[in-house]
This record gives structure tokens, sequence and C-alpha cells, in this order.
């Protein structure tokens, strides 16, 4: 398989005559973790939204040029087959607050209408939420509501509903920012666990954390990717004075 | 001087206090007045011959308002299969598109229809579908009840779903969901409690219009369950009996008009408990 997942060529995305992401080259890697940094407002989040085509929702929303999976036009295939492959956890833990847990994490299947037999819904919801470390959590409280968890176990959740349709690339916009310290480390360790299956795609505005867990960093600034290497190059010896400013706090 | 200054202010204010607690139980008497003197005069003509039976002619006591209750209940089931379907469609197209031309129109309509008087929306319920079809029916009564209904519901839902976080649609998009099955999977069981609401608000709303009844389903003395033909409803039987100089009829309209308040007041604590029940914890 190649080694490549990802690839954008002179990817540009708009919001109405607000051009935020410019001209992105940038090949990810299959079966690692790449962080996106960068200060707020610096069209990180909105590339993010471009690689599973969510850009495109919001009213006045354009983009052009390429972005491929596997070598094939994301831009070419329907929306609803990019977002099986690609799948996506959000800022805020947002589990269906009308369906239980079991419900949730099969939520894409259940929701898309597509009909498991029992044992096969038992094996992914068990297997997913084992994948997140929450199985031993919640495993007695299945048939509770999602709602009912913590913050942090919501957004285990989450992931687990991300996993269970099986994607080849996760795409997290700031997934620890509303999580107190301890279900941030623990979103952490799992990034790690992860990786062996799946390629992350990590937006953060938190350095330490983009250092702490990814392979490769992706630094974007004013819509512009100023930079993009191994992450311990980026954070120890940057090629661009705009990185070393953004790494050493000189600006925010 | 100071003191005095501070006395009176003091004084101003427990009248002021005074004054909206005597303006509150104001409010109350009325509906306290209302419901005493109904229940005292119904009350003694409510048993199970008076639910079961349909009025007798001029003359002969007893009787009941059988023809009333069933006609009302099919009048409203027919006008509910019209309005809630079309109601909540329209109120779900409010919120997704709610900065589009047509849904400005759309909005302006139901403000407007909500305020056209009942007995206008009988009048053309009159012309457009008792003069073609050449008679009275409780189709066309449940046709103008819809239109009384359609307000409600289509704002009721709107406002329910606009509430609801942006997250839950897109957590719902990013897992491939195609847009219908996010509305009617995802958006609708959420916000179900506040649609339900609106609708059993437009219900208790439509159940004692008298006016656009008058000339649609017209009111029948028997037993009928034709929607096609003349039916009776509890407003038009009140109507009809409580102007009539025979004591029977009058006291039949009395009783009517304690089930139909009984009916309105079961309808809304029913909403309370059931948006209760089906209250999604966001």
């Amino acid at each position: 398989m190649e080694s490549t997942i990802i690839k954008s060529r002179n990817f540009n995305a708009s919001f109405g005559s607000n051009h935020v992401v410019k001209n992105v080259n940038i090949d990810i890697p299959r079966n690692q973790i790449i962080a996106v940094m960068g200060p707020s407002g610096c069209g990180k989040t909105t590339y993010l939204r471009c690689i599973n085509r969510m850009h495109e929702l919001i009213p006045g929303a354009s983009s052009n040029g390429e972005m491929l999976l596997n070598g094939e036009d994301i831009y070419k295939m329907h929306p609803i087959f990019v977002r099986l492959k690609i799948g996506m956890v959000f800022q805020r833990p947002n589990p269906f607050p009308n369906l239980s847990i079991y419900d949730n994490v099969i939520a894409g299947y259940k929701l898309n209408g597509i009909k498991l037999p029992k044992p096969e819904k038992d094996r992914i919801v068990e297997h997913s939420l084992t994948r997140v470390a929450l199985w031993n959590e919640v495993k007695d409280s299945l048939n509770k509501k999602g709602s009912f968890l913590s913050g942090g176990q919501q957004q285990r959740l989450c992931i687990a509903r991300a996993v269970a349709m099986e994607p080849e690339v996760i795409l997290f916009d700031e997934p620890t920012s509303a999580l107190d310290p301890i279900s941030t480390s623990t979103v952490e360790e799992l990034f790690h666990e992860l990786k062996a299956n799946y390629t992350l795609i990590v937006v953060t505005h938190n350095m330490q954390q983009a250092a702490r867990v990814s392979d490769k960093t992706a630094f974007f600034f004013l819509g512009e990717l100023v930079e993009y290497d191994e992450t311990k190059t980026m954070f120890t010896n940057p090629k661009d004075n705009r990185t070393q400013n953004y790494i050493t706090g000189r600006f925010s | 001087m100071q003191a005095k200054s501070v006395k009176y202010r003091l004084g101003k204010s427990y009248g002021f206090q005074l004054l909206t607690y005597l303006l509150a139980f104001a409010i109350v008497v009325p509906l306290l007045a209302i419901l005493f003197y109904i229940v005292r005069a119904g009350i003694t003509r409510i048993n199970w011959h008076f639910l079961v039976n349909i009025p007798k002619p001029v003359g002969e006591s007893g009787g009941g308002i059988a023809n009333a209750i069933l006609g009302s209940i099919i009048i409203i089931a027919v006008a509910s299969i019209i309005a809630i379907p079309i109601g909540i469609m329209a109120g779900i197209y409010l919120s997704e598109n709610g900065k589009s031309r047509l849904a400005y129109w759309v909005r302006l309509s139901t403000d407007i229809l909500q305020g056209v008087p009942s007995i206008v929306i009988g009048i053309i319920a009159y012309f457009w579908l008792v003069k073609p079809l050449r008679g009275f029916s409780a189709l066309s009564g449940s046709v103008a009840l819809a239109i009384m209904m359609l307000p409600i519901i289509v704002r009721s839902t709107e406002e329910t779903l606009k509430l609801l976080p942006d997250t839950l649609k897109e957590a719902a998009l990013a897992l491939g969901m195609p847009f219908h099955r996010v509305i009617f999977k995802v958006i609708v069981p959420v916000g179900f409690s506040g649609i339900l609401s609106g609708i059993m608000l437009s219900i208790a709303r439509i159940t004692g219009e008298t006016a656009p009844l008058l000339f649609t389903a017209f009111g029948n003395p028997y037993l009928s369950v034709n929607i096609a033909k003349p039916m009776q409803s509890l407003p038009l039987l009140i109507f009809n009996y409580a102007t009539s100089p025979y004591t029977d009829w009058l006291n039949l309209a009395w009783g009517a008009s304690l089930i139909l308040l009984f009916w309105v007041l079961f309808l809304n604590i029913l909403t309370k408990l059931l948006t209760r029940k089906w209250k999604v914890q966001l």
C-alpha cells in the first residue's frame, strides 16, 4: 500500500470572499499522528473540515485544489462515502442525547439504516469501546443514555463511534479543549493505540499536546502552511522564523 | 429629613408590591369564577347515560351528547392528520433554511394566518369545499381547523429545532448520514418533545372553535361517522342548544360545556406529562 494516505495540492478554501486556507500542499503518511497547530483563525480547523467535506456544508463556503485519499480525488467522490472513510471527532463531545451508549457506538450503522445481526452489533460495540478504553467503565450501563457519562467519557464514546465505522482516517478538531487534564491525558494515550489501525489528524491550539502526541506537525499561520516536518525537528530546529516565534511564545 | 424620605420611599415600594399581588390575584378570579359556574351547572348532568346517548327530541327529557363527543374526536383527528405532517415539514424547512426568501414568506404567512379570525377561515372553507361539494361535511370542518392548527405547529417546530445545537447535526453528517436521515433519525427525535407540545397546544386551541364549524361541519342531531356528511361537535352542540328555549337542551349544553372544559384541561396536563417524558437531556 502506498505510504501517503492524504495528499493536498494547491488546496484553497474560503468563506465568501474571506480566503482562509491558502494554497496548501501536504502529504500525510499512513498510520501516523499528524498535529495541525497554529493560532486561532489560522485556517487549521477549516483545512481539517475540508478533508471530510464538512466545510462545504456552511453557507457561502467554497474550496478548490486537489485533495486526494489514496490517490483518488475526494471532491469527485460522494461526500457520504468520503465521511464513511474519514471519521471525525469534534471539539465538544457530542454523543446523540436520545440514544443509549450502545446505540451511540453503532449510530453510524443504525442511523444509516444498515441492518446488522445482534451478535455482530455486540461485537462492534465491545470492540470499539475496548479500543477507546471505555469498555470496562460502561459495560454494565450500555443501555443508559450517552449524556449520562462525564465529559471525558463522552469524548471517548464519540471516538468509539468514529472507530466503529472502521474508517481509514480519523480527524480530531481540538478534541481535548473541553476536557479536564486527566481526561485529556487519557485521550492522548488513546491516540498511540489508535495509530496502529488508523491515520490520525489532530488540530490543536496546544503546542505541548502537539509535541507530546504527534509524529509530524504542520504549522498554519494566516491560512498558509508555514512548515510541515517531523515533530522533533519542528520543535527543536524550526526552519521558518514564524514557527520559531510561535513555539517560543512570541505571539499567539 | 432623610429618615422621613426613606420611610416614604419604602412605603411606596410596599404599596407597589401590594398592587402587584392584588392584580395577580385578579387574573385568577375570572378563571375560578368560570370553572365554578360551569362545574356547578354541568356536574349534575354528567353520568354514563349522558356520555353514551344522543340528544332526545324536544319534549322528551334525558338524552346525551355521544354524537357531539364522537364528532369532535373525528373532526379533530382528521384535522390533525392534515395539519401535522404539513406543519412539521414546514417547520423543518424554516429551521434549516431560515434565511431564504421562501422562508421569509412562509414565516410571514404563518404569522398572518395566526391572526386571521376563525370565522373568516370558516368562510374560506365554505367557498372552497362546501359549495363545490354541494353539502356540509365534517371534512370541510376538519380542513378549516387544520388551517388554524398550521401556524402553531409550524412555529413551534421551527423554534424547537432551531434551539438544538449545530454540533448534533455535525455529528450525524460526519458519520456519513444523508440529509433526510439526519433530520428524521436525529434532529426530529431529539426535538420531539417540543414538536409534540406544539401539536397538543394546537389541538387544545381548535377544540373549542365554533365559528369555522358553523358553515362547514354544520351539526347533526344524530350519530354520524361519515366525514362526507354533516357531523355534530361539542362547540356546535353548545352553540345550538344553549340558545334554545328548552330546559332539557340547556342542560345538555351545560354538560357539554363541562366536558369541553375537562377536555382542554386534560390536553394541557397531558402535554406537560408527555413533553416531560419525551424530553431529551442535551
